[in-house]
């Protein structure tokens, strides 16, 4: 006959440990529910102790416990600070600092084959587009639908053209109109960067669909003698908006390039990875279509010079170049 | 049903060496917890503009209004899963309700990045099928089957949690992530640090006490924390035939004594590393 005897201390395993485990989720309910900053200096000194600990009566309990509900609760509480301690980030104010400062840039840097490939595409489908259109004017229609034309047609007239590139608009409703501009493309580039997924193929032809309906436009204008003044109408905000545009491109075919030729590394490692650069990537363009549908939907109906729009134009689009290539590279030295 | 749950396991060994176990959220869950945030965000642009027809005493043109629901639905679609899921908790208003959270594949930092790309991914998986659907009803016959075919291809994204062991999403292929619960189970009182005063008359061979394994006396301690009567009859009956003993009454303190005594009995021989594992164990 035996009788329930304490068994070498076990029973005291978890009378001596109890505190420390209300503590330590105290402490986790705190940075969760709250904020790590409202930790003090000894909080933080003590977490990483806490957690040690409770790993540790973790793997005694396994070992030594059949309490099932201790057990469980360990292995919980465990997780959570795991998560809280090895799943740490900076700040979102520090992260957004450093974005600027160097991950976008480096992010795009790292894809800048895609970007040649993709800007050749683009540039090469307006090309045809603008070849197609010239020699038979009947393929207008086929490639732009009438909603985007909006009477800007091969039938149209110099005067009304010139007058879409230079009258100002006799309603208000810019803010709408910049409003729409900007959630529009960004909807379309974020959906470019997302189909990449399927081995980057409907981004190649959302791509050349684009470049073909700008050639298509410019053969409407050239004839009449309006191809300088529709750069300006343009590549006033085109610079940024078509620069955004090939980088959400190029971000999609990354992936799209990882998923189809994985190289050493499983397929899952590489679109990971492919996905992640691309998704900081995105962030940019959504910022540079912002500033692109406020450039198109304000300076555009507003500045009316020819030499005013290039300006804008050139000097956005040397700002992103410089951007791009310098910001957060190791200094030499 | 066991059998589906632990599927559902997936182990994480820290760098201290420690295993830890992770249970992946079902795809119901999942369902669940968008459906909420997506409900979150319709109430909220809803708010947004009640709330500046109040401020503004009405809206002379079209203008404002359309300013919200472009830019606010833009925003919304785009970042409010992103915001939430980079806090601390890992995860929207919808998996907090379910205790979900997001976490790295590898165990490691769940980057700004990571979160990005997973829920940039929902555009194809949710707002392109939306698409379809929406084109399927405005378009004509010969479209409409068109529209059927682009939803089904991408079904395919929207249903690829169902189809993979991980129950990924397109997006957590994409960034690396999975959805795991999250539960926070609270520490119940140990149920011998307070021996029940009516049991200390019972004692047990260790012959009665080798009958059952450690599945077996976990079971019985779910059974006493619970405290429901027919299942304290039905379990102290079954425990008696077993061990061939004769019904005293007051089946509680008899379940609280074999308890105590079987854990013991069990958890000294864990010292010396033998453990029985069930009934069926024959190793110790």
């Amino acid at each position: 006959m035996t009788t329930a005897q304490p068994n070498f201390g076990l029973r005291h395993f978890r009378a001596e440990r109890e505190a420390d485990w209300q503590r330590l989720e105290t402490l986790l309910d705190l940075v969760e529910k709250k904020s790590p900053k409202r930790l003090t200096n000894d909080d933080l000194i003590e977490l990483p102790r806490l957690y040690r600990a409770t790993l540790s009566a973790l793997s005694i309990a396994r070992e030594t416990s059949l309490d099932a509900s201790m057990i469980a609760y360990l292995e919980s509480l465990s997780t959570r600070a795991y998560f809280i301690l090895y799943g740490c980030r900076d700040s979102l104010w520090r992260q957004i600092g450093e974005y600027f400062a160097s991950g976008w840039a480096a992010a795009v840097r790292g894809i800048w084959g895609e970007i040649a490939l993709i800007a050749a595409l683009l540039s090469g489908s307006a090309l045809a587009g603008y070849v197609l259109v010239a020699t038979d004017p009947a393929w207008f229609s086929a490639l732009v639908s009438p909603e985007l034309s909006g009477g800007r047609d091969m039938q149209a007239t110099a005067e009304h053209l010139r007058s879409t590139l230079y009258d100002r608009p006799e309603k208000g409703g810019l803010e709408v109109f910049a409003t729409y501009l900007f959630t529009h493309n960004a909807q379309i580039s974020i959906l470019a960067f997302a189909l990449g997924f399927a081995f980057g193929i409907p981004t190649f032809f959302l791509i050349a669909q684009n470049g073909i309906m700008l050639g298509a436009f410019y053969a409407v204008f050239v004839p009449k003698g309006l191809g300088y003044g529709l750069t300006g109408w343009l590549m006033i905000h085109g610079t940024t908006e078509l620069s955004a545009i090939i980088l959400a491109g190029a971000a999609g075919l990354h992936i799209g390039r990882a998923v189809a030729f994985p190289g050493n590394r499983t397929r899952f490692a590489a679109a990971g990875e492919a996905g992640r650069r691309g998704a900081l990537v995105m962030i940019g363009v959504v910022i540079m279509l912002l500033i692109a549908g406020l450039l198109e939907g304000f300076a555009r109906q507003l500045i009316v010079a020819d030499i005013a729009r290039y300006t804008i134009a050139a000097m956005m689009l040397a700002f992103w170049v410089i951007y791009f290539m310098l910001a957060g590279r190791p200094q030499r030295g | 049903m066991a059998e589906r749950e632990a599927r559902r396991i997936r182990e994480l060994v820290t760098p201290e060496g420690v295993v830890l176990h992770l249970r992946l959220a079902s795809a119901g869950s999942r369902a669940a917890a968008f459906s909420i945030d997506a409900a979150i965000m319709l109430a909220a642009l809803i708010a947004v503009t009640v709330l500046a027809v109040f401020i503004l005493g009405g809206f002379r043109t079209f203008g404002p209004a359309a300013i919200i629901w472009l830019l606010g639905l833009f925003l919304l679609r785009n970042f409010y899963f992103t915001l939430f899921e980079s806090g601390a908790r890992a995860a929207t208003p919808g998996k907090r309700a379910l205790k979900l959270r997001v976490v790295a594949r590898d165990g490691g930092r769940l980057t700004g990045g990571a979160v990005l790309a997973r829920n940039l991914m929902r555009e194809i998986e949710v707002f392109l099928p939306l698409i379809f659907v929406v084109s399927a009803r405005a378009e004509g016959f010969s479209n409409r089957w068109l529209a059927l075919f682009g939803f089904v291809w991408t079904g395919i994204f929207l249903f690829m949690p169902l189809f993979n062991r991980d129950r990924l999403r397109a997006g957590d292929m994409l960034a690396g992530t999975w959805v795991v619960e999250n539960e926070r189970p609270k520490i119940a009182p140990d149920l011998i640090a307070r021996p029940n005063p009516r049991a200390e008359h019972y004692s047990f061979t260790p012959a009665e006490l080798a009958v059952y394994g450690q599945f077996e006396v976990q079971r019985l301690e779910e059974v006493l924390r619970r405290d429901d009567r027919d299942a304290i009859v039905t379990v102290a009956g079954v425990i008696r035939r077993k061990l061939g003993r004769v019904d005293e009454g007051d089946d509680r303190a008899f379940l609280d004594a074999y308890y105590a005594a079987a854990r013991l009995h069990l958890e000294r021989r864990l010292l010396f590393g033998q453990r029985k594992r069930d009934k069926f164990d024959a190793a110790s």
